[in-house]
């Protein structure tokens, strides 16, 4: 059984247990153990269930490969469903649980389906689903739905904060194993400035549990002096437990970091660095492979390397009786370093026929049995492995004798981790020799300047040997500073190239299953992916049903589709693919490595975006005056602005109503701050704003305004409002509250790429005014009050706008309506928007003003027949189309949108027109956005001839309102249409002018 | 190594009372130029840098914008005194003292503060006093510069509208406990 040893573990603190919780029962290891290391040394081997059949499982690796060892850390609102117990750090109090399973780990009802394994092949879904077509709906989808899914989502919002970090280097270097040291010191004694991050928590990787001697010293003494030299650099910066998840174009990659905390403490507890550098070294190492034979997945079947790290890193041993099952020379390290601390190895099952070479020479020599041209045919056992049959692994698949034991050791040979190699494009080559994909050197990702900015170094790079990974690594961190420029502050001393020592390997024999050539009932229980339980048998039987592809493979069986991404299956299985289609490794290719390269939090992702700082909100000088006095806000592009002012009790529906009928009868106030507002100037404004503008303004006289409307190249309409000329040579251009910054980067980018010969400048003074409206038929009065302007109708006509000081406050005074009422607005810098607030209140009090809020706003110009834009508009409608031709210049022999709105499409005479609906009910209003219904169709639906673009209660009239936009809708005044009203009956309504109110427009003289 | 800097690593504080005036003008043409120059009393800034002369401060916002940052109650006169310079030129000064918030961050830890969230090289020995970036903080559109060495301090800008929201996300990044104490070491 698995247990702790009383020696080895250099990773751990024996004088420092760490207690922790697994499925709720207490447990103990130490410092310095991974939760997998942890559970292992408690003999506890079963650690989760498989996504499909939900087989007993437990750790196959011992880093961030692995496929089954899936954990939820925490519990409640903190806790991380679907953490690899592999790489999770025990800490005193950890908290884990194990996942996919009812009602518990060793009892669970799930495994049945491993029963009917057989009903489930590969594509079972997509066959199985597909008729009777209601039944997905209704049956297939909500009970897969119920079963679908690793681990649960935490029940509460994240106690723990996350954080980004930007960081600029010359050189990142992923992978703090000697390949990674050793090219860091090369680019770090340059001078370059240099970040090295392991995703591990120690230094040096597996280097030292390799018996791997450099400069003639143990690997792990000579890492710790590397980063003991490169911690004296100034220019290095060094991070543990921060993984290079991805590498994006331009030599951007994502870092993600662990910050270290006491387990319960909520505090930081990721942070995600963006970092740029101009070349990435991608010293990320190698994964083994297992074997593929029938029972490959019970508990205790792991990976050789893994059992080798256990015993070395955490002194854990994962079985007493271990069989090493391999096909190449580096598994026998593992059983050489079982028989060295005790324990029991009755066999080594070589693929090869003629196994020779130090390492196995020295398994001999340890007395070791070796049976050449053997392998595993079938593992025993459920809930643990107990044996092994074994037989010729160029046979039948018939046992010719069976070995009892309680680990299996597998050792299908290495893959180079190539990920971050391939996440920008680097492409890679089959070394028929080694059996791998490495990184071809000639085609890496290109950076902006055709130069490729990803190196792969050492075990990455495909040279598994250490003496030639040495050399690599450190000629990879000198390739690295090449050509970057002046260095920072290079070292006197330039690193010298390691010398690293290993015992030399033979020939790796490539078999990928055992047998090699696999009968159909061995390969059905022979698995490939661990975690999406796809077996040999399933990758055979989408060769034979015509998935050529790789991808489409992939696909079709979710081989490497797990949150694994296939780390240890997609070598073996695309190698079955190929061979099952009887072509070449390479001419199958591999599926697209995409980063992340093990899953990111969502916390990781979102950062400081959350909470209040979820999404920006802007906020006008009055926001707070609002917020006391009952604003209901609502988000208006990212302001917010009061939908109504509720007094006490009052609900929203009725206190628009009370604000309309206050600036109907009355006076009323409304803070229009987020209106845009840039200024335009210099000698060619008007002729810019001619060509801007569909309506003329170079004629517009100075202290006066105008109505404008803006038009894509397409013709269509996108933004509209008042423009103020201030002065011959400058104009103050209102735009919609939306359309502020897009207006102003559209005046811009005209400026700047076709019309540079015009001399305008254009600054954005939005926020440098509180903007106040001040609407109803006693507006005037109010202001008067106040005191300061003359604002009768002859010093301030209508669309006239005046400056001086109104209440002893600076103002610029706009007579404007978008009511239809009496109505001025009042621009006043915006550190004193609220002082001019609270004297239009106190003035206004004796006339009844109150605050008005964006509804009442869009009710009173709905009345008006006055569009909105994003409710009138949407990208497809024209200014002729809201019957704004008058608006839209003939004698202008150019301006935006103009040829547009010339094609025949938008003159259509059946196009979309704006008419206003009257329903015959009054009381009755129409749903937003519903359809105008005509004749059926051959199918039996409803021809739709338009829709609604606004509906309203209207106080004013006692009646409902609509704008709609409707075929040919002016020319069909007085008739009456249905409009769509959900599930209910069409509500009729009439056809009629969309200016329901003051049709003269007599009010807003006063 | 990681995470060495704890509480107090950054301190901020709204400033109130600057003006600033946004100009844009051909910085390649001597009158204009000389014209701002001359009448705020600061050198023209290099791209990407800050001018500071007494209480005034000139920065380099693209190849044809400056912003003056001077005392508000210098506005009025200044806006006059450069407009004046100007003549029938073509540039413009315009008065945005009313439509921005103005932050003052000091401490160790206020250069990773502004690292989390600005895509700008804030190492030393890229980003160091008189530099200036218009770039974003998070979601929000920001400038900054380094205006002191020992302790360092910058000055940000962002819009008025989103003074709030910058608040919090100062007492975010400053909290203790969250630095990555990378720059410390430089």
């Amino acid at each position: 059984m698995a247990r702790r040893l009383p020696d080895r573990g250099r990773l751990i603190d024996r004088a420092r247990p760490a207690p922790f919780r697994w499925n709720g029962r207490a447990l103990s290891g130490f410092e310095g153990d991974t939760l997998a290391s942890a559970l292992l040394a408690n003999g506890e081997v079963l650690m989760g269930r498989s996504f499909k059949y939900h087989r007993p499982r437990g750790a196959v690796a011992s880093g961030a490969e692995e496929p089954n060892a899936l954990a939820a850390i925490g519990a409640g609102a903190g806790a991380v469903p679907n953490t690899r117990a592999t790489t999770q750090p025990l800490r005193t109090g950890l908290e884990a649980a194990s996942q996919n399973h009812w009602p518990s780990l060793e009892m669970d009802v799930g495994e049945l389906n491993a029963f009917a394994a057989p009903l489930f092949p590969a594509g079972f879904y997509y066959k199985t689903f597909i008729h009777p077509r209601q039944a997905w709906k209704h049956l297939f989808e909500p009970v897969i739905r119920n079963a679908a899914g690793l681990g649960r989502a935490p029940d509460g919002p994240d106690p723990d904060r996350y954080e980004y970090f930007y960081a600029t280097y010359d050189v990142l270097v992923a992978g703090g194993g000697t390949s990674g040291l050793a090219a860091a010191l090369a680019a770090g004694a340059a001078g370059a400035r240099v970040l090295v991050v392991e995703q591990s928590g120690w230094w040096g990787g597996r280097a030292a549990t390799d018996g791997v001697t450099i400069d003639g010293r143990p690997a792990a003494d000579w890492a710790a002096d590397a980063v003991a030299r490169l911690s004296d650099m100034p220019n290095v910066t060094l991070r543990l437990n921060a993984q290079a998840a991805g590498v994006y174009d331009h030599g951007y990659a994502l870092v993600a970091e662990q910050a270290p905390r006491p387990a319960g403490a909520s505090g930081l507890r990721e942070r995600l660095w963006r970092v740029r550098a101009r070349r990435i070294v991608a010293a990320t190492g190698a994964i083994e492979r297992p074997l593929a034979f029938a029972g490959n997945d019970r508990p205790g079947v792991m990976l050789a390397s893994a059992v080798r790290d256990y015993l070395d890193l955490w002194g854990v041993a994962c079985g007493e009786r271990t069989v090493l099952a391999a096909n190449n020379d580096d598994g026998y390290r593992t059983a050489l370093a079982l028989n060295a601390a005790g324990l029991e190895v009755p066999a080594i099952l070589d693929a090869r026929d003629a196994p020779a070479g130090p390492l196995v020479e020295a398994a001999r020599a340890a007395g070791i049995l070796i049976r050449s041209g053997m392998g595993v045919m079938r593992a025993l056992g459920r809930k643990q492995v107990s044996g092994v049959e074994i037989g010729r692994i160029d046979g039948s698949g018939r046992a010719e004798d069976r070995i009892a034991c309680d680990c299996v050791a597998m050792a299908g040979g290495w893959s180079p981790v190539v990920h971050l190699w391939s996440h920008c494009g680097g492409k890679l080559l089959w070394d028929d020799g080694e059996a791998l994909f490495r990184p071809d050197p000639d085609r890496p990702p290109l950076s902006h300047d055709g130069a490729g900015f990803v190196i792969a170094a050492g075990t990455a790079a495909g040279r598994l040997q250490a003496p030639t990974a040495m050399a690599d690594a450190h000629a990879a961190g000198l390739r690295a500073v090449e050509g970057l420029g002046e260095p920072v502050s290079p070292s006197p001393i330039p690193a010298a190239s390691p010398v690293a020592d290993a015992e030399a390997e033979g020939d790796l024999r490539p078999v990928w299953t055992s047998p090699a050539r696999m009968p159909p009932k061995l390969a059905s229980k022979a698995f490939l992916d661990f975690q999406n339980d796809v077996k040999v048998a399933d990758v055979q039987l989408a060769a034979r049903e015509g998935y050529e592809s790789v991808e489409h493979a992939k696909r079709y069986t979710t081989l490497g589709m797990a949150t694994d991404q296939g780390k240890t299956s997609n070598i073996a299985g695309l190698a079955i693919l190929a061979e099952a289609r009887g072509a070449a490794i390479p001419e199958v290719g591999t599926t697209t490595f995409r980063p992340p390269y093990t899953p990111l939090t969502l916390g990781a992702l979102a950062g400081e975006a959350r909470g209040p700082l979820f999404k920006p909100v802007r906020k006008t000088p009055m926001d707070a005056w609002h917020d006391r006095h009952g604003a209901h806000w609502e988000p208006v592009a990212d302001w917010r602005r009061p939908y109504a002012f509720l007094r006490d009790g009052e609900r929203v529906k009725d206190a628009v109503t009370r604000e309309i009928v206050t600036v109907r009868e009355r006076v009323g106030m409304m803070d229009a701050s987020t209106l845009g507002k840039l200024l335009v100037k210099g000698p060619d404004a008007g002729r810019f704003l001619d060509l801007l503008y569909t309506n003329m303004m170079s004629s517009l006289k100075p202290g006066k305004c105008r109505y404008g409307l803006m038009c894509t190249e397409q013709g269509f309409l996108f933004d509209d409002g008042v423009a103020a000329r201030l002065s011959e040579d400058a104009f103050l251009v209102h735009t919609t509250t939306g359309g502020a910054d897009r207006v102003h980067a559209w005046m811009e980018e005209w400026l700047q790429t076709e019309w540079w010969d015009l001399k305008v400048h254009v600054a954005n003074l939005t926020e440098q005014y509180a903007q106040i409206a001040v609407a109803g038929p006693k507006a005037r009065a109010v202001l008067e009050k106040l005191g300061g302007m003359a604002l009768d109708g002859a010093a301030l006509p209508f669309l006239g706008w005046a400056e001086g000081e109104l209440a002893g406050i600076p103002a610029r005074v706009y007579r404007i309506s978008f009511s239809g009422e009496l109505s001025f607005e009042l621009a006043v810098p915006a550190g004193r928007g609220q002082e001019m607030w609270d004297k239009v209140a106190e003035a206004g009090a004796e006339f009844g003003i109150a605050p008005y809020g964006t509804e009442a706003m869009h009710v009173l110009r709905a009345e008006k027949g006055f569009i909105m834009i994003g409710d009138e508009t949407d990208g497809t409608v024209t200014p002729l189309d809201l019957g704004l031709g008058w608006a839209v210049s003939k004698k202008k022999t150019d301006f935006i949108g103009k040829r547009g709105m010339e094609r025949s499409d938008l003159v259509r005479p059946d196009r979309l027109r704006l008419v206003g609906l009257e329903t015959e009910d009054p009381a009755e209003v129409i749903p937003d956005g519903a359809h105008a219904l005509e004749d059926l169709r051959e199918d039996g639906r409803a021809r739709t001839a338009g829709h609604v673009t606004s509906t309203y209660w209207s106080p004013t009239l006692g009646r409902s309102i609509a704008m709609a936009l409707l075929e040919r809708g002016p020319e069909r005044i007085g008739e009456v249409v249905r409009m769509s009203n959900g599930a209910d009956a069409p509500i009729p309504a009439k056809i009629v002018s969309p200016v329901f109110f003051d049709p003269d427009g007599e009010r807003q003289n006063g | 190594m990681a995470d060495q800097m704890t509480g107090g690593a950054m301190r901020w504080a709204r400033v109130a009372g600057r003006g600033m005036i946004g100009l844009r003008l051909d910085l390649g043409d001597a009158a204009l130029a000389g014209a701002v120059t001359g009448a705020a009393g600061v050198p023209l800034p290099a791209p990407r840098r800050i001018e500071t002369a007494g209480a005034r401060r000139l920065a380099w916002m693209s190849p044809d914008e400056l912003l003056l940052f001077l005392p508000a109650e210098e506005v009025p006169a200044m806006l006059e005194a450069i407009r004046a310079g100007f003549g029938d030129g073509f540039a413009m000064a315009v008065d945005l003292s009313e439509a921005r918030a103005l932050f003052r961050l000091e401490g160790p830890g206020a250069r990773e503060a502004l690292a989390k969230a600005a895509p700008v090289d804030l190492h030393p020995d890229a980003f160091g006093p008189g530099d200036f970036r218009r770039t974003r903080l998070g979601q929000v559109a920001a400038a900054f510069a380094q205006v002191g060495e020992a302790p360092e301090t910058f000055e940000l800008v962002c819009f008025r509208s989103l003074a709030e929201h910058m608040a919090t996300w100062l007492d975010t990044a400053g909290a203790p406990g969250a630095f990555p104490g990378v720059f410390a070491r430089a």
